[in-house]
């Protein structure tokens, strides 16, 4: 096992973009203060649904939807005539709650978004550096494959979570994602369980979620793709993810690679049997 | 449009000309808008300033403008804010932000059966009063004052 | 071309609940970008709504609205079926119209 994490450890880029502005990692809460922080995480609760009743996601479904249908690509062919999700091709209703899974034409296992990425070069014949390039949000730039993941996660909306584990290289993928959920490593000797395997656990006024039960799961999983507030822009959990290696001090993954979708594997199966709410808001 | 010719929005920028020339059909709308935009009170530095941009020149504080917005905010960029007023023959309403660098976020002014109730969402730069401007047809002003809390940091989401 | 807006229009009693979505940067014209560059405000400065054909709201928004505004209405009097029309105007003379029917 611990040659298999090596491996795919070292898939992810070298260039290590090390955070200057870095915060401080995790303290446990205070007893006395954990009151006070849960009337705050309750009042943020209460206006985050208010926000979510009318979210700019749906801006980016609206886009997502347009690129889905829309014959595009060298091979100018729509994806929603030539992609699987994994129930058929251009079905989209439930998709997004059963991935990560094994798909057979590509013999390995694929979260929503390695899978779009997957069929835009397959089908459509766009070439993956190009979808490497600049994949996460900034500023007024949405890259495409965060409106698609958009648009297929809203297929799946108050739907329960239901990542299967029947192949075996599913079941496998589950567990590389345990390793390196626990892998410790870099300047810090960090890894993702040291702030997000037990519980209590905060960064200033967030509590942190324990990934490894069904509650703490789903609450990770749960929301994405999410609306950020900060900065308004549209990210999918491939940036989440990424975002947990810069604050660990690792390197940073390379873009939809196994070792993600082996990390998402682990999450959401933990989250199964758990609804779903749809593309959320963050802050 | 006669109920909306008495609103807030009508600046230093609005003359008899354009006045003259919506009555006769002349203008479209949005060009009527476009030509009035109030930049005296969207770029006025303080409350005060704003006021008097949108021709408010004293205001009476009144309970009947309710002000729905989180006690604290969990981001300064979106704040939902909703401003319904009770009193009768409200025409319009703003919603203005003390402390933000130009105070006043927007106004609107309602007829032809629309109710006098907004919901939006506001940037704040920091902790302050959320302020909601109500005027009636009878050309007063009325103000409610919310305090709204602004956290900075944390991470993750 | 901005994006379309998400327009939801519905009626509760006699009363038509109107919220729509748009896509705008709403620039402040005070943030820097990554060059310290000030990026120049960019941000929606009139909206109007009309409903069965009737003007009944007319705003201006400054750059303290948030980005990709949404934004909460009222009227009391439609029906069901009348049609929505929402236009709105940017600083930079960008405009969009878009329309949907109250259900």
């Amino acid at each position: 096992m611990k040659k298999r994490i090596g491996a795919l450890m070292a898939v992810m880029a070298m260039s290590a973009a090390f955070a200057a502005h870095a915060q401080q990692p995790v303290k446990k809460a205070a007893p006395n203060a954990a009151g006070a922080t849960d009337a705050t995480t309750a009042d943020f609760e209460k206006f985050r649904d208010v926000l979510e009743e009318d979210n700019p996601a749906e801006l980016f479904e609206a886009r997502g939807e347009e690129l889905w249908k829309a014959k595009r690509g060298p091979h100018n062919v729509s994806l929603a005539e030539t992609c699987d999700l994994g129930l058929g091709v251009g079905k989209l209703k439930g998709a997004y709650v059963q991935l990560p899974r094994y798909f057979a034409d590509a013999d390995a296992v694929m979260d929503a978004e390695r899978r779009i990425a997957y069929c835009m070069v397959k089908h459509q014949g766009f070439k993956a550096e190009d979808l490497a390039k600049k994949p996460f949000s900034s500023g007024n730039y949405t890259p495409e494959l965060v409106s698609l993941t958009t648009y297929v996660a809203g297929h799946s909306r108050k739907m329960k979570f239901a990542v299967p584990q029947k192949h075996p290289k599913e079941k496998e993928t589950y567990q590389i994602g345990k390793e390196i959920f626990a892998y410790r490593a870099g300047p810090w000797d960090f890894s993702c369980s040291t702030c997000h395997g037990q519980e209590g656990m905060r960064i200033r006024t967030q509590n942190l979620p324990n990934l490894s039960t069904s509650e703490g799961a789903l609450r990770a999983v749960q929301g994405w793709p999410g609306y950020r507030m900060t900065g308004g822009v549209m990210h999918t959990l491939q940036w989440r993810l990424n975002d947990c290696f810069r604050q660990q001090r690792f390197p940073e993954p390379n873009y939809v690679s196994p070792s993600l979708t082996a990390l998402l594997s682990y999450m959401t199966v933990n989250a199964n049997g758990q609804m779903y709410k749809g593309p959320g808001i963050k802050r | 449009m006669d109920a909306l010719r008495r609103t807030l929005l009508k600046g230093a920028g609005a003359t008899g000309a354009i006045a003259a020339a919506i009555a006769a059909g002349v203008l479209k709308p949005s060009q009527v808008l476009a030509a009035e935009y109030n930049r005296t009170a969207f770029e006025a530095k303080d409350v005060a300033g704003a006021l008097k941009g949108v021709g408010a020149g004293s205001t009476t504080e009144s309970k009947d403008i309710v002000i729905r917005a989180p006690d604290i905010a969990e981001n300064g960029a979106v704040v939902p804010v909703d401003v319904v007023s009770n009193i009768p023959n409200t025409i319009s309403l703003a919603v203005l932000v003390d402390k933000n660098p130009s105070p006043l976020t927007s106004a609107f002014d309602f007829a032809n059966g629309a109710l006098p109730e907004m919901a939006l969402r506001v940037k704040m730069g920091q902790t302050s009063l959320v302020e909601a401007i109500a005027k009636t047809a009878d050309g007063k002003y009325y103000i409610a004052k919310k305090e709204v809390k602004v956290t900075v940091g944390g991470c993750g989401g | 071309m901005a994006d379309p807006m998400k327009i939801r229009a519905q009626m509760k009693g006699d009363i038509a609940e109107i919220r729509v979505l748009m896509s705008h940067p709403m620039e402040t014209g005070q943030r820097k970008d990554s060059n310290g560059k000030i990026i120049p405000a960019h941000h929606i400065t009139s909206i109007t709504v009309d409903v069965g054909g009737k003007r009944i709201i007319q705003g201006q928004t400054g750059p303290a609205v948030s980005r990709n505004p949404v934004f909460g209405f009222k009227v009391k009097g439609p029906k069901a079926g009348d049609k929505v029309v929402i236009h709105w105007e940017d600083n930079k003379g960008d405009k969009r119209t878009d329309e949907a029917t109250i259900s």
